[in-house]
């Protein structure tokens, strides 16, 4: 019974919450991803990306529920969701023409590229402020709860309750059709062939006739709507703020490079890897192991390895011992 | 000739810009935007020193500069002498722990023979040590933030005069700089970017979180200051006669001796830092940084050690952001950890050296003036242009009120705005590199 309890404290607190934000970070850590593979350079505006397609679908879905639209028990933001993305892409795209282009053309090397692209994260994050303010935005509705911890506890008659939250539910299920289908689109379409084939080798893709304004173009295309999807739930979870957008830049990055930069399967590991370190090591593990372990050899203190506030730390330690010993990333990325 | 002659006349704009404020809006405004000017062109330079000369991409300057905030705090604060007695032997045993268990994985990892048990030692260690590093540590800072922790609540510093601070401030940021660069600067270009990146993260999480230190968010206010009071200067008799002699009242004249004072302590260390800086560059040490910097193999077949240089030039560039951090810190006289942000600390000097000319020490030092001044001033210049706009709407409009409160995020706008334009068409600066 006491292991039981203990299972079921460690999936709410750790299990759970992990699993939603590691489906968060990959779906960025795969933007990222898409960007280095195919237009090979670091994109440092793409925190503010999420963040800027997250803020037109809360634009559109603050709309929808004054006009009395919704969604019954799921969020108002699903409905709105699609238009987000629309406005991400467009901004990406027009981003691309007005300024990587350029660069483009030039053949500049990849640390100019990245430069620029602090330029342009600059620009996002004030557009993104000036027009929804710096402060916190709740957008969630519909149901709260797919099941609460007071209803489990009912159920199955444990000590501990399981909560799980809708959007959380809603984050898993959304991170699998995305990923499924980016993959499905990746492996078995022409267009993500090519794709494909111009990240392995650019020169050879030209030689085949590939159209690389094409395949940059669909890029962003792909690019703004995960990067919105991402925004969203991480969004819908917790909430919205620009500034909190930016710094996820950092969790998003090590997601990314520790899969290995340009492998799409790595970002989803990668993802996993950082959410789960996080949580774990920044969870007071007090209870689960109060449970687990006999009463002489419970623990007096909270048994927190490290204060939440450190947990860029974690992200980021894991990601210089990556860096160290496999320079690139678990599952073998490119380097350029 | 033809480019001492634009440095010159930019330099000479610059000074207008500040006279312009000085006499529209007032002599304090534009002293103030002066001294924080000449603190942003040392933070350029030492970003300049990195990027400019050697290529490499730091993106934690925020870091370095908090790192100099902390070393004014541990330098001129004084002791907390019951909070030393409390556990103050203890937090040091406690970090010493902590070093001797990074010493001893460090040695394990490099003298064992490589095998699976080598791992398995060093997971040991590092989690034993963990372990052991918390038990000794925790019931030390529990004792030392117990001790009046409304007041005080952390260790206090050395009571040394403030000025000693500067070069402490560059110290510690070249320590920590060397430890980064000792993991990060082997990496490519865009890991160290997010390596540096991170490290200011942690860096600033650790000022948040252990308030032994430095009183962490609850921010440590009164530092000391290398100039006098104001009050003290308007109740001197002398002042005030010298003050009413030039025709200003007191308070006023107390304000601007101040920050004139600061000032010219500030302008003497960018000047010291500026030689030093030129001369390096004229230097074969400098030659050979740029030659690194161009082509890293055809300088490692020259015998170069490219690995070390670039260690050296990243030490010698956090350090100088390290003592601009440190001279902030003075001039506010308080910490704030949750003032540093990455945007305005570390990307907005990265502005600077890009648009005052990387590789150049001048134009970084014209950058740091330029961006300062349009960053202050963006604001008004922004909510006039706002007014403006929206005037012919009615004054209850939302659109309206929504506008003119927003016009604070132009600033974000107009830098990312600017790096482009200059990246574009301009890419080597307003002075470029000869």
């Amino acid at each position: 019974m006491d292991l039981l309890n203990a299972l079921v404290a460690l999936s709410n607190f750790v299990l759970v919450p992990a699993i939603a934000y590691g489906a968060q970070l990959a779906l960025g850590a795969l933007g990222v991803t898409l960007i280095y593979g195919i237009l090979r350079f670091s994109n440092f505006a793409h925190g503010d990306t999420m963040a800027f397609g997250t803020m037109a679908t809360i634009l559109v879905t603050w709309w929808f529920q004054s006009m009395g639209i919704g969604f019954g028990p799921l969020p108002t933001a699903l409905l709105a969701l699609p238009f987000g993305i629309l406005a991400c892409v467009l901004l990406l795209i027009g981003t691309d023409r007005a300024v990587y282009r350029f660069y483009r053309a030039q053949k500049a090397k990849p640390v100019i590229l990245v430069i620029v692209s602090i330029g342009v994260m600059f620009i996002m994050n004030g557009l993104v402020r000036f027009i929804i303010g710096p402060g916190d935005q709740r957008f969630a509705d519909g149901e709260r709860f797919i099941v609460t911890a007071r209803d489990f506890q009912a159920m199955t008659g444990l000590d501990e309750g399981l909560a799980l939250k809708t959007t959380q539910g809603i984050t898993v299920v959304t991170a699998v059709i995305v990923v499924a289908a980016l993959f499905w689109f990746l492996n078995r379409t022409r267009t993500g062939k090519s794709m494909r084939a111009y990240s392995d080798n650019e020169d050879l893709a030209l030689l085949s006739g590939i159209d690389p304004e094409r395949v940059v173009l669909i890029t962003w295309l792909i690019v703004g709507a995960l990067a919105t999807v991402a925004g969203v739930l991480y969004g819908l979870d917790k909430s919205f703020k620009p500034f909190t957008y930016f710094q996820l830049l950092l969790p998003v990055f090590a997601s990314a490079i520790v899969g290995g930069l340009g492998n799409p399967l790595g970002a989803i590991a990668g993802g996993f890897i950082i959410a789960f370190s996080e949580v774990t090591i920044t969870y007071a593990w007090k209870k689960v192991l109060g449970y687990s372990l006999p009463e002489s050899l419970e623990p007096s203190g909270l048994v927190q390895l490290l204060s939440t506030d450190y947990k860029f730390a974690v992200s980021f330690v894991i990601l210089l011992i990556v860096l160290l010993f496999r320079p690139t990333g678990l599952f073998r990325g490119k380097s350029v | 000739m033809i480019g001492n002659l634009r440095t010159f006349l930019l330099f000479a704009a610059v000074a207008c810009l500040l006279v312009l404020t000085g006499e529209m809006q007032s002599w304090s405004t534009a002293l103030l935007i002066f001294n924080m000017g000449l603190i942003s062109a040392i933070m350029s330079l030492g970003v300049n020193l990195q990027w400019g000369f050697a290529g490499l991409f730091n993106i934690g300057v925020m870091g370095f500069v908090a790192l100099g905030g902390l070393a004014t705090v541990l330098v001129s604060m004084p002791p907390t002498t019951d909070a030393w007695a409390a556990g103050g032997a203890q937090v040091l045993l406690g970090l010493l722990t902590g070093a001797a268990v990074i010493v001893a994985a460090a040695l394990a990892l490099r003298h064992l023979p490589k095998s699976r048990l080598r791992g398995a030692t060093v997971l040991a260690i590092l989690v034993g040590g963990f372990f052991l590093y918390r038990w000794v540590f925790d019931p030390g800072v529990d004792a030392v933030e117990a001790v009046n922790p409304a007041g005080t609540g952390y260790l206090g510093g050395l009571g040394l005069p403030v000025l000693f601070a500067w070069p402490m401030g560059g110290v510690l940021a070249a320590g920590a700089a060397w430890i980064i660069g000792k993991a990060a600067l082997g990496l490519r270009s865009d890991y160290l970017a997010i390596a540096t990146l991170g490290i200011a993260e942690i860096i600033l999480a650790v000022m948040k979180n252990e308030d032994w230190l430095s009183r962490g968010v609850k921010n440590v206010n009164g530092i000391p200051r290398p100039v006098p009071n104001e009050i003290d200067l308007q109740n001197d008799a002398g002042f005030v006669a010298t003050a009413q002699g030039i025709g200003l009242d007191p308070v006023t004249a107390s304000s601007l001796y101040i920050k004139l004072s600061y000032s010219i302590l500030f302008a003497v260390v960018l000047v010291v830092l500026l030689v030093l800086a030129q001369l390096a560059l004229k230097s074969p040490w400098g030659r050979m940084m740029r030659a690194i910097r161009d082509n890293e193999v055809a300088a490692e077949a020259m015998g170069k050690d490219v690995t070390a240089r670039h260690l050296q030039v990243f030490i010698l560039g956090s350090a100088v952001c390290g003592v601009a951090g440190a001279m902030m810190t003075t001039l506010d006289g308080q910490l704030i950890p949750t003032s540093y942000q990455p945007l305005r600390f570390t990307f907005l000097i990265w502005v600077m050296v890009i648009v005052g000319g990387s590789g150049n020490n001048l134009g970084a030092v014209l950058g740091g003036f330029v961006i300062w001044f349009l960053w202050v001033q963006v604001e008004p210049i922004g909510l006039w242009l706002m007014q403006m706009i929206t005037a012919p709407l009615s004054e209850d409009s939302a659109l309206r009120a929504h506008l003119i409160e927003s016009a604070a995020h132009m600033r974000l706008l107009t830098m990312g705005l600017i790096l482009l334009l200059v990246l574009r068409f301009s890419p080597r600066g307003l002075i470029p590199e000869k």
